[in-house]
C-alpha cells in the first residue's frame, strides 16, 4: 500500500481526471467536507473544486477582425449595429467594448436613461446567430483605397472573434447603499433613499478568487470556464490590487484581485455571455467565469473551505461619499447576512439585493465539474503567477 | 405622458350622459376608444387608452369613480421572460409588493404573477430586459 501524500501537483490531477477517477466537488459542497473531515484527510480525498460566477462584468469586449473588403479599407471608424467599436488597430481590427452605448441612444438626457443596447448586446446577439451590421468608414491610402463599407457580418462567417475582458472575476466587491433623499441609479442597480435597500455583487461561497485569495493554484494559462467555453486567465486584471485589507483567514475585506480573461466567442453559448442594460447607468454584459482550483494541499483545502459566514465585504453609500471617491466603511458585513435578505443597518433592518447570479453561479460551478468528471476538461499549469505584493 | 389602457362600465342611465367629453375637457386629457357597446339592459361597457399628464390623469380617473363608474385596468400585466431571466435579484430592489422576491436558501428570483400590481418599475430596472408589459387583447373581441 503506498503512503498518502501531503501535496499533489497538477500532472497527477490531470493523469487521474484523464483515468475518469479524479474526485470533483464544487465549492459549497467543500465548505461541509472540511468542516466534516478536516483539511488534511480532503486533501488528500479531493482533487479539484469548482467556483463560478455570474454577473455583470463592465469592463469586458470582443477583438474582431470582419475580413477585408475589394477593394479594401483601412478602418478608421466602425459600427456594429450601431455601436461603434475601437477600430485604433490594424486595417479591418477592431475591438467591441461591452459599454459602448448605441449612437443614438439618448443617454441620461432623460433621467434615468434606460440604455437599451450596446456592445454587451452586439455580442449576445453575435453569439445568437443574427446578422449584425457593420458600417466601416476611413480617409483612403494608396494601399487601402475605399473610404466606406457597408455589409453585414455573422460570427459564424467572421474570420476572427476573440472575447478578451480585460477586468473580470473582481475577488469580493463593495456593498451599495444610498443615504441622500432621493432614488440614485448606479451600476450597483437602483438604490432607494435613506438606505432602504443594500446591493452586492459577488457569488461569495462560490466566487473563484474567495476561494484561492493569495492566488496560489492560477495565473497566467490557467483554464477556465468562460462563457459556456474553455477559456483562459492572460494575466492579472486591470485593478488587480492584491493589498487590501484581509480577515485572518486571508481573504480580502474589500475589492482585491481581478483577472484577465481570453476565449473564443465562436465556441461561446449566448446564455452564458448577456448584454445588460443597466437603468441610469449605462450598457453592460453579464459573463460566465467558472474556475476549477487544485487541491494541491492541506492548505488549498483549507482555502477552498471558506464559506458565506467567514466573507466579509464592506457597505459603502454611493449617494454622496462614493460618487466623490471618498467612500468609506460604514459597516462590515458577511455574505451570510447579504443572503439571509435582510441585514441591521443603522439601527434599520435593511433588504439586500443580488447583483449577481447565485443560481447561475452554481449552475457554472456544476457544468465545470461534470467537464472535469467526464474528462472533457483537463487543468493547466499556470505559466506565470498573479502578484501578491503591488 | 402618462398612458393606460382603461375598461369603463357604465351602469343603467349613464349611457346618455356625455362622460368622456368632460373628461377631456376638464382634465386635458386624450383618448383613443378601442371599443364601445351598449348591452340589452342599457348597462355601457368602454375601453379606451387615456393619455396625459399623470396628476391631471389621475384626476380624471378619481372623477370618473365619482360618477360611479367602476373603472378598471385592461388585462395589463408584467410577465417574465423566462429564458432572458439570469436570476439575478436586481429587480426585488424595486417591487413593492414582493411579486418578484427571493427563495432562499437557493438564491431563485421568483416571480409571481397575483401580486404583482403591474406598477412597471421592474421593467426599467431588469438588467437583462426580461420583465414585458403585456395586453389582453382579448377583451376588445
Amino acid at each position: 500500500m503506498t503512503q498518502m501524500k501531503d501535496s499533489k501537483t497538477i500532472k497527477e490531477i490531470n493523469r487521474r481526471i484523464k483515468e475518469g477517477k479524479a474526485v470533483v466537488v464544487t465549492a459549497d459542497q467543500m465548505v461541509d467536507i472540511v468542516k466534516q473531515q478536516g483539511p488534511k484527510k480532503a486533501a488528500q480525498d479531493i482533487d479539484v473544486v469548482t467556483t463560478g460566477t455570474f454577473s455583470p462584468m463592465c469592463s469586458s469586449g470582443a477583438f474582431i477582425n470582419f475580413g477585408h473588403s475589394k477593394p479594401g479599407i483601412k478602418a478608421s471608424r466602425v459600427w456594429l449595429n450601431g455601436v461603434q467599436a475601437c477600430a485604433g488597430l490594424a486595417a479591418v481590427d477592431v475591438y467591441l467594448g461591452a459599454t459602448e452605448v448605441h449612437k443614438d441612444d439618448p443617454l441620461n438626457k432623460v433621467h434615468p436613461g434606460r440604455f437599451k443596447y450596446g456592445g454587451g448586446h452586439v455580442i449576445h446577439d453575435l453569439l445568437n446567430g443574427k446578422t449584425v451590421s457593420l458600417l466601416a468608414t476611413s480617409y483612403g491610402t494608396d494601399c487601402y483605397p475605399n473610404r466606406e463599407v457597408k455589409k453585414t457580418i455573422t460570427l459564424k462567417d467572421l474570420p476572427y472573434a476573440m472575447l478578451l475582458n480585460p477586468r473580470n472575476a473582481y475577488q469580493n466587491y463593495n456593498c451599495a447603499v444610498n443615504l441622500t433623499k432621493k432614488t440614485i441609479y448606479t451600476y450597483m442597480g437602483v438604490l432607494k433613499p435613506d438606505a432602504a435597500n443594500v446591493n452586492y455583487a459577488t457569488s461569495g461561497q462560490l466566487s473563484p478568487l474567495l476561494n484561492d485569495p493569495y492566488y496560489r493554484s492560477l495565473g497566467l494559462g490557467t483554464r477556465i470556464f468562460l462563457g459556456g467555453t474553455q477559456g483562459y486567465v492572460i494575466g492579472p486584471g486591470t485593478q488587480h490590487n492584491p493589498k487590501v485589507e484581509r480577515s485572518l483567514n486571508g481573504v480580502p475585506t474589500e475589492p482585491a484581485g481581478n483577472l484577465m480573461l481570453m476565449g473564443n466567442l465562436k465556441e461561446m453559448n449566448p446564455k452564458w455571455v448577456v448584454g445588460v442594460s443597466m437603468l441610469g447607468y449605462g450598457c453592460s454584459i453579464a459573463i460566465g467565469v467558472g474556475v476549477p482550483i487544485p487541491i494541491l494541499n492541506e492548505e488549498m483545502a483549507r482555502f477552498t473551505a471558506i464559506s458565506d459566514e467567514d466573507i466579509m465585504t464592506q457597505i459603502l453609500d454611493y449617494g454622496k461619499d462614493y460618487p466623490q471617491g471618498k467612500a468609506s466603511s460604514l459597516k462590515q458585513v458577511s455574505y451570510a447576512e447579504l443572503k439571509s435578505g435582510m441585514i441591521m443597518f443603522q439601527g434599520q433592518k435593511v433588504p439586500t439585493v443580488p447583483m449577481s447570479s447565485y443560481v447561475k453561479a452554481m449552475e457554472i460551478a456544476n457544468i465545470l465539474k461534470s467537464w472535469i468528471e467526464k474528462g472533457e476538461f483537463l487543468l493547466s499549469e499556470p505559466q506565470e503567477m498573479l502578484s501578491t505584493s503591488y | 405622458m402618462y398612458s393606460k389602457i382603461i375598461s369603463l362600465r357604465f351602469p343603467k342611465g349613464m349611457v346618455n350622459e356625455p362622460v368622456i367629453v368632460n373628461l377631456v375637457k376638464k382634465f386635458d386629457l386624450s383618448f383613443n376608444i378601442l371599443k364601445a357597446t351598449i348591452y340589452p339592459r342599457k348597462e355601457g361597457l368602454m375601453v379606451f387608452e387615456l393619455s396625459g399628464h399623470r396628476k391631471k390623469f389621475n384626476e380624471g380617473i378619481r372623477y370618473l369613480k365619482s360618477l360611479g363608474l367602476r373603472v378598471e385596468n385592461v388585462g395589463q400585466g408584467i410577465k417574465r421572460d423566462e429564458e432572458k431571466c439570469f436570476q439575478c435579484g436586481a429587480c426585488t430592489a424595486v417591487c413593492l409588493t414582493g411579486a418578484l422576491h427571493i427563495k432562499r436558501p437557493e438564491m431563485e428570483v421568483i416571480f409571481d404573477a397575483d401580486k404583482c400590481s403591474a406598477c412597471e418599475l421592474c421593467v426599467s430596472a431588469c438588467l437583462a430586459g426580461a420583465m414585458e408589459v403585456t395586453f389582453d387583447k382579448g377583451i376588445l373581441n
